[in-house]
């Protein structure tokens, strides 16, 4: 077995006095789905943060992508995608556009741009929209889009934060299918959701309650260990608990 | 380099593609120019006069006459009462109550004088100073031109506030030449307005354009990829700087032509210093995004120091008014080098020879402000 995608040991980040990450530890293997789950607060997103290299840590570290994160930032951003809850692309250029920025700095030649750009187009059926202003297109689209435009230069892991808030059903379902396509190919993808329901496409989830990860397992596992029968009860009863 | 071309491609293509921004580049220059280069004079134009005639005499309408007609007085009502004339001076319908006795034009023709009052609403200190003396000239020509003619039945009429007494007939008035009412001060105005135009392009979009992009977490997106901090910094500032000098050369284009405000001095001479003068002005920008979190921060905060900046730079009082404290905080202000070097360029022709001091100090300003925003700036929270 090669070694993890992402290994954490110890992961812990504060805010004064207050622990917002504490001691996170955990692995995770190259081409897993992961699925990061948490309440609100719970120091998911300072987590992502961290293991993106947008947040130092206070202490501990942890590896990305066989870079540190804490000492190698830089490496660490070269081998990543990432796609924000937020909307990451930008609303005012076009489809086109927001690809050719996106590959021009992840530093892909002019051909590996118009070949990849072209494909990428193509398999979400944004052809016909390369034209058009990314803020003009329907929210699905663009949260496709922007998975897609976060893969461009092929990363080897792929953190997702909430990619499907607000998103229809269909579209989350497309979504999902699209995340496993990208593990298929042996990319690591590192997922943040509320829906409790996506939470069982995963291969491996792990609960953060009160920036501890309270459980980390796959969700047969886990529903096992807590007596229940969805990933959702498991939730709920961790985080009450917390 | 290859990133920085793909990032100021993408930079130009946001700003020329926002209506709204490229409608501020061009028309701002010139709406402003038109705005401030007509209403910042110092001289006055169309004081309010309110008329107490108790005399209703041929005189008397002639000395309302003789006020209106100079164009700086609009007659704006009359009464027969001292106490209507106070509320219109009070609640602003007035800026002049001229009170012309009764009997005035019978004093005259019988002692060869005569006393008129004025009373000024003096809350600006400095126009009711222009409009006075322009009363008190008017008043003492039409004397002066009642004594030619009725000589020697009518001396002279003697405005009664702080104006010169007539004796005997001749007028005694001493004029002051520093209330220069003819004086064009567009000349003089329009080189400090360029200056806050380049000063508010420079600083307020780098702050706000900056801001937007933390506001939308594009700026997480591009944090997260291998973009360096350099080449945020230039793919951010070096289309905001392009365009700072494109806007000066729109506004002094504009009051060239339509002002004929002079540009008696080299032009190369005049985008240089704006040109390094930009670099603060980025800087300054540059500074409070990395302070701030949202665009409506990053303007309060901008707001603030150009106020407080162009309060202090003599672009519209005089430093050496100042007190002491304050003309030294002035001869920190970056822009009131900038102002100094474009009324002696643009006005007096003056050559690199004559703003050297100056130049010197937007370079070194330029250097610390922008070394002071770079190193502020981080991708990564410590």
């Amino acid at each position: 077995m090669s070694e993890p995608a992402i290994v954490a040991e110890g992961l812990t980040r504060r805010f004064g006095d207050f622990v917002a990450v504490d001691a996170l530890t955990f692995e995770v293997a190259r081409g897993e789905v992961f699925g990061f789950l948490g309440a609100n607060g719970a120091g998911k997103t300072t987590a992502i943060r961290m293991l993106t290299g947008l947040l130092a840590p206070s202490a501990g570290h942890a590896t990305v992508a066989g870079h540190d994160v804490g000492r190698d930032p830089e490496g660490v951003r070269r081998r990543i995608g990432y796609m924000s809850q937020r909307f990451s692309l930008y609303e005012d250029l076009t489809v086109r556009e927001n690809v050719e920025l996106y590959g021009g700095i992840y530093g892909l030649s002019d051909a590996e741009i118009r070949d990849r750009g072209g494909a990428l187009l193509e398999s979400l059926g944004l052809t016909p929209w390369a034209r058009t202003l990314v803020g003009a297109i329907p929210l699905g689209r663009k949260q496709k889009l922007a998975f897609s435009v976060a893969l461009i230069h092929r990363p080897a892991i792929v953190f997702l934060d909430e990619p499907t808030g607000g998103v229809d059903p269909i579209t989350r379902r497309q979504f999902w299918e699209m995340i496993y396509e990208t593990a298929a190919r042996g990319t690591t993808v590192f997922v943040t959701t509320h829906y409790m329901d996506e939470a069982e496409y995963c291969d491996r989830i792990s609960i953060m309650v009160d920036g501890r990860m309270a459980a980390l397992g796959t969700p047969a596992e886990l529903k096992r260990a807590h007596g229940v029968a969805s990933v959702d009860d498991v939730f709920v009863r961790l985080a009450r608990a917390g | 380099m290859r990133t920085i071309r793909f990032l100021l491609r993408k930079e130009y293509r946001q700003i020329f593609r926002d209506r709204v921004m490229v409608a501020q580049i061009f028309m701002v220059p010139i709406i402003q120019m038109l705005v401030l280069a007509n209403a910042a004079t110092f001289s006055v134009r169309s004081v309010q006069l309110w008329v107490v005639d108790d005399d209703r005499s041929s005189v008397s309408r002639a000395i309302v006459d003789r006020l209106t007609a100079s164009g700086r007085f609009v007659l704006a009502g009359s009464s027969a009462s001292m106490a209507e004339a106070d509320d219109a001076l009070l609640d602003r319908r007035a800026g002049l109550i001229l009170h012309l006795p009764a009997r005035l034009e019978r004093e005259l023709v019988r002692t060869r004088r005569g006393e008129i009052q004025m009373i000024f609403n003096a809350e600006d200190g400095a126009a009711a100073g222009i409009a006075s003396a322009y009363a008190q000239r008017i008043v003492a020509g039409y004397g002066a031109e009642l004594a030619a003619e009725l000589r020697p039945a009518v001396g002279a009429i003697g405005a009664a506030s702080d104006a010169p007494r007539a004796a005997g007939g001749s007028l005694d008035l001493r004029l002051r030449g520093w209330y220069n009412p003819e004086l064009d001060y567009r000349d003089f105005m329009v080189p400090g307005i360029l200056v806050v135009l380049v000063t508010i392009v420079g600083s307020m979009l780098t702050a706000v354009n900056i801001a937007r992009e933390k506001e939308l977490g594009t700026l997480d997106q591009l944090n997260v990829t291998p973009v360096t901090k350099t080449q945020f910094i230039a793919g951010k500032l070096i289309p905001l700087w392009s365009i700072g000098l494109v806007e000066l050369g729109v506004g002094l284009a504009f009051a060239h032509a339509v002002f004929g405000v002079p540009v008696r001095g080299s032009l190369w001479l005049v985008f240089g210093a704006a040109a390094m003068y930009l670099v603060v002005a980025l800087g300054i920008g540059l500074l409070v995004s990395a302070m701030v979190d949202t665009q409506q921060q990053a303007m309060f905060v901008i707001y603030f120091i150009l106020i407080v900046y162009l309060l202090m730079s003599g672009l519209f009082t005089p430093v050496r008014s100042m007190p002491v404290w304050a003309q030294w905080v002035s001869a920190f202000t970056p822009v009131q080098h900038f102002v100094t070097v474009m009324r002696s360029v643009l006005l007096k022709g003056g050559g690199v020879g004559d703003v050297w001091r100056e130049l010197l100090v937007l370079a070194g300003y330029g250097v610390v402000v922008f070394w002071v925003a770079v190193r502020q700036y981080r991708k990564r929270v410590a």
